[in-house]
């Protein structure tokens, strides 16, 4: 097992310096899961927050190789890359010994939404890479939109509480299961603040042969309406509440990873963020309820998986 | 050995990607194109290229990983046609901008609505502001010639600018023609070794690819990107001429089709030249000083070489395959007249679309051209400037 001295004494990947927001999730992941391996790792990164943020030229937060070329693609893109690896290694142009990890990132607007199409196809190609979704809940880096991620009830900028609707309608789209069902090797669903965890999530994405999907949820103090310091605990009450439940699929076998002590209302999650605020009003509490109802029902079928 | 062979134009391709041996074919199958991707599928699946041939999902994803495995750092290659171009059209900026060397082979195909699967121009006519060298082709020799030759424009340190070359859907990809392949060898060295610019995997060397612009340098960047094309009028000419010592078959900018004392001409390009240099023949052989231009390289347009051909004759008629709607006439016909603009002599000059979605264009249609090309030089007058040909009333 990896001791954090270990990793607190490996380089940065990823330098400081850059534009991410006080308090965001996304740098926090991004250094646990670059210190994942130690070859070299090229990097296609898809537009979204953590790609304009880190890229501003004439100034580079990237001490691996790193591109980006649009929104939809990143899955496309590394594929691009990994299949020139295979075809010049073939070709004796690049030694055999070479090793280097092909890691395509977005976030939930690149990876549920606009990119989905790219990740399933490159995932069913069986491309050698590690895709990692940044899952913040929404469109983050436009300013708040909603995305397949955003849950049920929050309010976002296209999906507003209003006088007549309170937030989203619709549930979120189940990601992590859709990437399990392509039948790729490994598949994980982990979080920020128990980072050992994520840490051998990513070691183990970066390891098989084939494709690895990693969703990692991201608080974000901007569009979640939370205080700076409170992501890691945000972080938590999803884990503590089933919001967000921890767990791998190795070769198409489920585990759970982490089974809270005492499972949480689902209240405890909504109540800190300010874009469930309107869910507390008298009218809306109904709405509680179905989240609630829509959580449990989801643990325990990821219970009956794991048994399986 | 070179060999007299005959094949259609999507199968001239395919033995130029043979001979060629790309590092990766990334291509999604769309008609006319599709016959393309699935010979390079046969060829890897019995091992007589060794390229990482990639089926991607769409055509938006085929480029990108063309544009991934560039990046990366060696030679690469896709084909489509019509929707899929379209599809692709968001990825060709990026291509261009990015300044990655890739080869498409482009069977034009007309665009959806309505669905069609026949041959005109309006799929390459809308990327033709991608940033990407555009190169026509009469037939399949000249579709293989072409397509060769890309490799070497593209991959031109002075260049590094994606190139497509294209021909006719259905008339030139599907119909068989005697032509010759050169032979291998000669192929491979022709086009020679590939050699990357800051390649994705030398990975001892770590780069940022593809940054954030804000105002304070984007503007440079895209007038820096145009250099390639700048450039690309000297390479392109040196490399027709290359290939022209080489196997026999020299190339420019455009081809002039008994020009020599010519006071009319029709400008056009690719498939329909074969029957307009027909009914020049038939022309010519009754005295009438008619000519033919037909254009091989539409980006970069060849606007000066172009304007002082035509500035000497007395009428021309441009023949478009494409529209653009809402403008001055269609594509061809637009950059023909405005190169025009600066010549004190220069001729009367109309436009015809014709061929939308596979229309039949017959010597009928060319002898009509020519009529009205002599009446308006006799009496100096155009009295409309754009028209349609086999157009049904």
């Amino acid at each position: 097992m990896v001791r954090l001295r270990e990793l607190a004494s490996m380089e940065d990947r990823l330098v400081s310096g850059h534009g991410l927001c006080l308090g965001c999730g996304i740098p926090v992941i991004m250094k646990v899961v670059l210190r994942a391996t130690t070859d070299p790792i090229v990097i296609a990164n898809a537009t979204g927050c953590l790609e304009v943020c880190t890229s501003r030229f004439p100034w580079t937060s990237w001490r691996t190789t790193w591109m980006h070329s649009a929104f939809e693609n990143a899955a496309s893109t590394i594929a691009g890359v990994e299949a020139m690896y295979k075809a010049l290694v073939r070709k004796g142009k690049i030694p055999k010994d070479k090793k280097i990890k092909f890691l395509a990132i977005g976030g939930d607007g690149g990876t549920y939404d606009i990119g989905f199409q790219a990740l399933s196809g490159a995932a069913e190609r069986g491309h050698d890479f590690v895709y990692i979704c940044y899952d913040n809940n929404v469109y983050a880096n436009t300013g708040g939109q909603r995305s397949a991620a955003t849950p049920l009830g929050a309010s976002a900028t296209t999906s507003p509480a209003g006088s007549k609707i309170p937030g989203k309608m619709q549930k979120r789209k189940d990601l992590t299961q859709i990437m399990a069902a392509h039948g790729i090797p490994y598949v994980a669903q982990a979080s920020p603040h128990r980072w050992m965890d994520l840490y051998n999530k990513a070691k183990k994405a970066f390891e098989v042969d084939g494709p690895a999907f990693l969703n990692v949820l991201t608080p974000c103090p901007l569009e979640w309406k939370y205080d700076e310091s409170q992501g890691m605990r945000i972080a938590n009450l999803a884990a503590d509440t089933c919001v967000w439940p921890l767990y791998e699929v190795e070769n198409g076998k489920y585990k759970i990873n982490y089974f809270p002590k005492e499972k949480l209302p689902v209240i405890k999650w909504l109540e800190p963020q300010g874009r469930f605020r309107h869910l507390f009003k008298e009218e809306n509490k109904w709405l509680i309820d179905e989240i609630q109802k829509s959580v449990d029902e989801d643990w325990e079928r990821l219970q009956r998986l794991a048994k399986l | 050995m070179s060999k007299i062979v005959t094949l259609n134009g999507n199968m001239a391709i395919a033995e130029a990607i043979r001979q060629i041996n790309p590092d990766v074919v990334a291509a999604y199958p769309i008609t006319p194109s599709t016959s393309i991707v699935e010979t390079v599928a046969q060829y890897v699946a019995d091992g007589l290229i060794d390229s990482e041939f990639v089926c991607p999902e769409s055509e938006h994803s085929a480029m990108s990983v063309c544009i991934g495995a560039a990046a990366a750092g060696g030679r690469v290659t896709t084909a489509t046609a019509s929707q899929g171009l379209a599809l692709m059209w968001e990825m060709l900026y990026i291509a261009a901008g990015l300044r990655l060397p890739i080869v498409a082979a482009i069977v034009n195909r007309a665009l959806s609505a309505p669905i069609n699967i026949h041959g005109d121009h309006s799929d390459t006519m809308g990327a033709r502001d991608s940033g990407w060298i555009q190169i026509y082709s009469e037939n399949a020799q000249e579709a293989y010639d072409n397509f060769i030759q890309a490799f070497r424009i593209a991959e031109h340190p002075d260049v590094r600018t994606p190139v497509m070359v294209t021909f006719d859907g259905f008339i030139i990809s599907h119909s068989l023609e005697t032509m010759k392949i050169e032979d291998d060898e000669a192929v491979k060295k022709f086009v020679g070794e590939y050699s990357p610019v800051y390649p994705l995997l030398d990975t001892d060397n770590p780069i940022t690819v593809g940054p954030i612009d804000f105002t304070d340098f984007y503007f440079e960047h895209k007038v820096n990107q145009l250099e390639g094309i700048e450039n690309a009028p000297k390479v392109i000419e040196e490399v027709g001429k290359e290939f022209g010592k080489r196997f026999g078959r020299e190339y420019g900018f455009f081809e002039e089709y008994r020009m020599d004392d010519a006071e009319v001409a029709i400008l056009l390009m690719s498939s329909a030249a074969g029957t307009a240099k027909e009914t020049v023949d038939e022309l010519r052989a009754q005295g009438k000083k008619v000519g033919l231009i037909k254009l091989r390289v539409f980006r970069p347009f060849p606007a000066r070489k172009l304007a002082e051909t035509l500035s000497r004759l007395k009428a021309v008629a441009v023949l478009d395959r494409a529209t653009s709607p809402g403008a001055e006439g269609a594509p061809l016909f637009v950059e023909t007249r405005s190169a025009l603009f600066d010549y004190p002599e220069r001729p009367k000059i109309i436009n015809y679309v014709y061929g939308l979605g596979g229309r039949d264009i017959t010597p009928e249609h060319f002898h009509q051209v020519y009529r009205k090309l002599e009446k308006i030089a006799s009496t100096g007058k155009v009295d409309q400037y754009y028209g349609y040909l086999n157009l049904r009333e």
